[in-house]
């Protein structure tokens, strides 16, 4: 008995460690070097390909990427400060949506494929998870589809990151500054009815909602959580319109947003304010709401007589096949310029990068773009559809702004 | 609290719509189908392929993916299941097996869906109009899948009682030992329960697309509501899917109405654990 | 002295692991860091689910207590202590659910602790949200990856060393008793239902630990990231390809599968579902009791 264990223990520890050496061999996991003649510049991701996490990476994410890549190739390549123009070359990987995954693509996009720069995944909580290694590696981290409120102190922390599409606070109050102006109007009562997904973004968002909103002096009727498998809305708008608020807010994503439309239809609940979290960006929401969309509001939105953002929207519609969102979509596509423009002027030191994406000025689809304290803030917080464009209502002093227009009508 | 109770009458049908399949497919056919939801899903992109690319009607559109679901379903029992039917040394080991192989499926057809659909949130609209009934307006897609939960159902509750082939699945669930003695062909009975599942989710799947949005990866949340109710029912009773879904649903919109809308995911699961503490066989299952 | 040479190789494999951070990338630390904790999950489950052949798909909701643990006391109390701290919450939590569920069989078993996982991530979140009115939280841990990585290994060499002990003592002969006939082991005068206890509280304490212990890694933590239902079926599927009977099976069955894993995402990541699906599917068909067993019945039917 013992000497067959024995045996059978040996056997594994040969198993075992061949497989070790199979594994060093196969993955590389020594050091290696890259080759010193330049043919492509290589750009790595790791983004949800599949999980939870993929239906708003594949909206707002991977077709810029792509996009982006496809310009740039098709041009010949990035022309660097020496004379010489390089294609781009992409390692992807895909994260599964989970932390550990993508935690472990950075690390091997920077130690083990060693490409020159890299672009973050989807999501607040997954550019938390590599920010990081991305400071340690000192790869220019351009957070795009993050919001956060303490992109300030994250800037201090991570000196490389970036953070291109703002705040909760940012939004909230831009939507508080709305309702007080039409509730001095007249326009709308003094009541708001308030529901958010029980989940990061959501939260975050209803968080900085209550403080705008007391400080306005609104009254909160109805404030409530709800998980993010739900799928039937049906009691939450009973019970909010039940309040009389003239103001309807939901911190949601895309499809309880989807849900939510179609059961205010369903219901017939038109209320003056009628303001939805991600989704009602989405070109699709023309088709989920029958064409019905006249007056709902959301986060974004865009300057529909700005002819960057027209042609942006025309080639994205051309290169994949849709057209893109009304918010993050052109945040992100527009970080992705600003990074080519950076490394045009100073080449692939990635030090270099940061610093010029930290200080310089660039022309992106966004117009003239700069950033302050490594923050996009040129972003437009409130947007609103208006004959069958999500138009940007907030700020409203900002060049380009349509005015908001209320009451929502029906749905008729 | 009257609206109430229809709110979730009507969201309890599409529960119990979806649980039936189910119940089919683990109470009769012996196996618990982790990739029934991703049957479900294929229904749902079927549907929206067949309405936006073909410009059909969602109710033609169940004319064609509930027999194709019914074949495909057929093909996958006699493919994978029975050969962990014939090795299978007793019921337990087979539920173990089924479970792992329908987990890879669900894996197959999921990636399956996203080379061929990406990752991004479907959804369209379709008989989304309110309907006043008793004085409470609900949306007509949510009362056909009601409907059609109450239609199939007694349809099958038909079969199951006055058929001599119902009998014979009723008797493969009742004793799937025994049954053999009577002459009846247990694995040909169980290929039908399991293939009529499919057709069931299949047939929940084109309902359910009309108001939810859907992804590739969405399977597994179908599944799980469906796999509470069936428990909660009884497996393989219809009657206690049916019943139970129906319960679910009030008891989700009750949650959502009077203590919170945050509770409702947390209230089922405790009901459902408290049930398989206390009463395994479920409300309606036969002592085992 | 065979038993004193396979201690040696032991001690000897420990220490080259130990000392491998020192030698490659942070790619190849985060790749030893990944199959550690796999191995160790994978170890620490089949130390419960092996012999009692109780399938268990709690896995995640132990390890997202213990990641969660980690965020909400990191910056309140000493390190030490809070990873004493998800320890006592993991152990306690999992007597609790021992103490109701373990009379529970079969496929209700894997259902209930299916649920009960969502029935935790519910809570939390409901807790964090009106209660602390707050859902993502901070771990601002001064680790690196190899720190990280360490302190896994260490806990797997602990968690390797109770199996092996298990396996020698009365209790593992209890525990085969169990898995074998429960009626006739209760008829042998063995507590069945303390001992599956106890293995339950010790499989899960050692859960709690990794997710606590891998929780920096992440930096942000919210409900959907910790308790990712993938975690208790890659554990579950790891362990029964090696043969979740045998010390060495879930170790046999975690590495190769974590790197086929990785070799997969990085070479196709657009057809990793398809490719982890088919897998799965062919491992219960062709080794339903796991590799090791499989290897020994080549060896047995190579001397006959």
């Amino acid at each position: 008995m013992k000497t067959k264990r024995t045996a059978v223990t040996r056997a594994l520890w040969r198993f075992t460690s061949a497989i070790g050496v199979a594994a060093i061999a196969a993955f590389g996991v020594t050091e290696s070097h890259a080759a010193d003649d330049k043919t492509s510049i290589t750009i790595g991701y790791a983004v949800s390909k599949s999980g939870p996490n993929a239906g708003g990476a594949d909206m707002t994410v991977t077709p810029n990427y792509e996009l982006w890549v496809n310009e740039v190739n098709e041009a010949g390549g990035i022309k660097l400060p020496d004379g010489s123009q390089l294609p781009i070359e992409v390692v992807e990987y895909d994260d599964r949506s989970s932390a550990e995954e993508v935690v472990r693509a950075v690390e091997r996009l920077a130690t083990q494929d060693e490409v020159d720069f890299i672009l973050p995944p989807w999501g607040t909580g997954f550019n938390l998870a590599v920010a990081p290694l991305m400071a340690k590696f000192g790869y220019p981290h351009l957070a795009g589809a993050a919001v956060t409120d303490k992109a300030p102190e994250f800037v201090e922390r991570w000196d490389t990151s970036f953070w291109f599409m703002g705040g909760g606070g940012d939004y909230t109050s831009a939507l508080a500054d709305i309702l007080v102006q039409a509730r001095d109007a007249g326009t709308i009562n003094n009541k708001v009815a308030m529901i958010s997904v029980a989940d990061g973004f959501g939260i975050d968002l209803v968080n900085a909602a209550r403080p705008d909103l007391e400080a306005a002096g609104m009254e909160i009727a109805y404030d409530k959580a709800f998980p993010p498998q739900t799928s039937d809305f049906a009691t939450i708008l009973n019970e909010a319109e039940a309040t009389g608020a003239d103001s309807f807010i939901a911190f949601s994503y895309p499809p309880h947003t989807f849900a939510l439309t179609k059961q205010a239809q369903v219901a017939n609940y038109s209320p003056p304010v009628f303001y939805l979290g991600v989704g009602a960006g989405f070109p699709v929401y023309s088709d989920i709401s029958s064409g019905k969309m006249e007056g709902v509001m959301s986060l974004g939105g865009i300057d529909p007589n700005n002819e960057l953002n027209a042609a942006y929207r025309a080639k994205h519609q051309e290169v994949i096949g849709r057209a893109p969102d009304y918010w993050g979509s052109v945040l992100i596509y527009a970080s992705l310029q600003m990074l080519q423009q950076a490394i045009e002027r100073v080449g692939l030191d990635r030090a270099a990068v940061t610093e010029e994406l930290s200080t310089g000025t660039f022309e992106t689809v966004l117009g003239t773009t700069k950033l302050e304290d490594n923050q996009l803030r040129d972003i437009w917080w409130t947007g609103q559809w208006q004959d069958g464009t999500f138009v940007a209502v907030a700020p409203g002093d900002r060049a380009g702004a349509g005015s908001v227009v209320l009451p929502k009508p029906g749905w008729q | 609290m009257f609206e109430h109770i229809v709110n979730g009458l009507v969201l309890g049908g599409t529960y119990a719509l979806i649980a039936m399949g189910l119940t089919m497919q683990y109470g009769i056919a012996r196996i618990m189908n982790l990739a029934f939801g991703d049957t479900i899903i294929v229904a749902c992109f079927g549907t929206y392929l067949l309405v936006s690319a073909f410009a059909l009607s969602p109710l033609l559109a169940l004319l064609i993916l509930v027999p194709g679901a019914f074949v495909f379903s057929y093909a996958v029992f006699l493919a994978l299941m029975q050969p962990l039917v014939a090795r299978a040394p007793n019921r337990e080991a087979l539920e173990v097996d089924s479970i792992l192989v329908t987990f890879g499926l669900l894996f197959v057809i999921q990636g399956i869906l996203l080379v061929i659909f990406g990752g991004a949130y479907t959804s369209y609209s379709y008989l989304n109009v309110g309907v006043n009934v008793l004085g409470t307006t609900v949306s007509a897609n949510r009362l056909l899948a009601f409907v059609m939960a109450l239609v199939f159902g007694g349809a099958l509750m038909f079969v199951l009682f006055r058929t001599r082939w119902g009998m014979m699945l009723r008797a493969v669930e009742l004793a799937p030992e025994s049954a053999p003695l009577y002459g009846i062909d247990v694995d040909r009975v169980a290929r039908y329960a399991f293939a009529v599942g499919g057709a069931l989710a299949a047939s929940g799947g084109v309902v359910v697309s009309m108001y939810q949005t859907f992804t590739a990866t969405a399977g597994v949340v179908f599944t799980m509501k469906a796999l509470i109710v069936v428990i909660l029912g009884g497996k393989g009773s219809l009657i206690g899917a049916l019943i139970a879904g129906i319960v679910l649903g009030i008891v989700e919109t009750l949650v959502a109405a009077y203590i919170d809308p945050g509770l409702t995911l947390a209230a089922t699961y405790a009901v459902f654990l408290a049930i398989l503490l206390f009463r395994p066989t479920g409300l309606f299952g036969s002592a085992a | 002295m065979p038993t004193y040479a396979s201690l040696a190789l032991v001690a000897v494999a420990v220490s080259t692991l130990a000392a491998a951070p020192f030698y490659l990338s942070d790619y190849g630390v985060g790749l030893l860091i990944g199959m550690s904790g796999y191995v160790t999950l994978a170890t620490a489950w089949a130390l419960f689910s092996g012999p009692t052949r109780y399938v268990s798909l709690a896995t995640v909701a132990f390890f997202g207590i213990g990641a969660y643990t980690v965020a909400v006391f990191s910056e309140t109390l000493p390190y030490p202590l809070v990873l004493l701290l998800a320890a006592a919450i993991g152990g306690t939590v999992a007597a609790v659910v021992g103490l109701s569920t373990l009379r529970l069989a079969g496929v209700y078993f894997v259902i209930f602790t299916f649920g009960l996982a969502e029935l935790v991530r519910q809570t939390v979140t409901w807790w964090e949200v009106n209660i602390t009115g707050t859902l993502g939280r901070y771990i601002f841990l001064p680790f690196e990856g190899r720190h990280i990585y360490w302190q896994l290994l260490a806990l797997l060499t602990v968690t390797m060393l109770i199996g092996w002990l298990i396996g020698r003592s009365r209790i593992g002969l209890a525990l085969k008793a169990i898995g074998d006939d429960e009626a006739v082991a209760a008829h042998a005068g063995i507590d069945v239902t303390r001992t599956k206890l106890v293995l339950f509280v010790l499989s899960a304490t050692i859960i709690t630990l990794v997710g606590a212990i891998q929780a920096p890694r992440w930096t942000y933590i919210e409900p959907s990231i910790v308790f990712n239902p993938t975690v208790s079926f890659l554990t579950l599927i790891m362990a029964l390809l090696g043969g979740p009977m045998r010390l060495w099976g879930p170790m046999v069955g975690a590495v190769p599968l974590f790197l086929l894993f990785e070799w997969l995402s990085a070479n196709f990541p657009n057809h990793f579902s398809i490719f982890l699906g088919l897998l799965f599917i062919l491992i219960v068909f062709v080794m339903p009791n796991g590799v090791l067993a499989k290897l020994e019945g080549i060896r047995k039917g190579a001397a006959q």
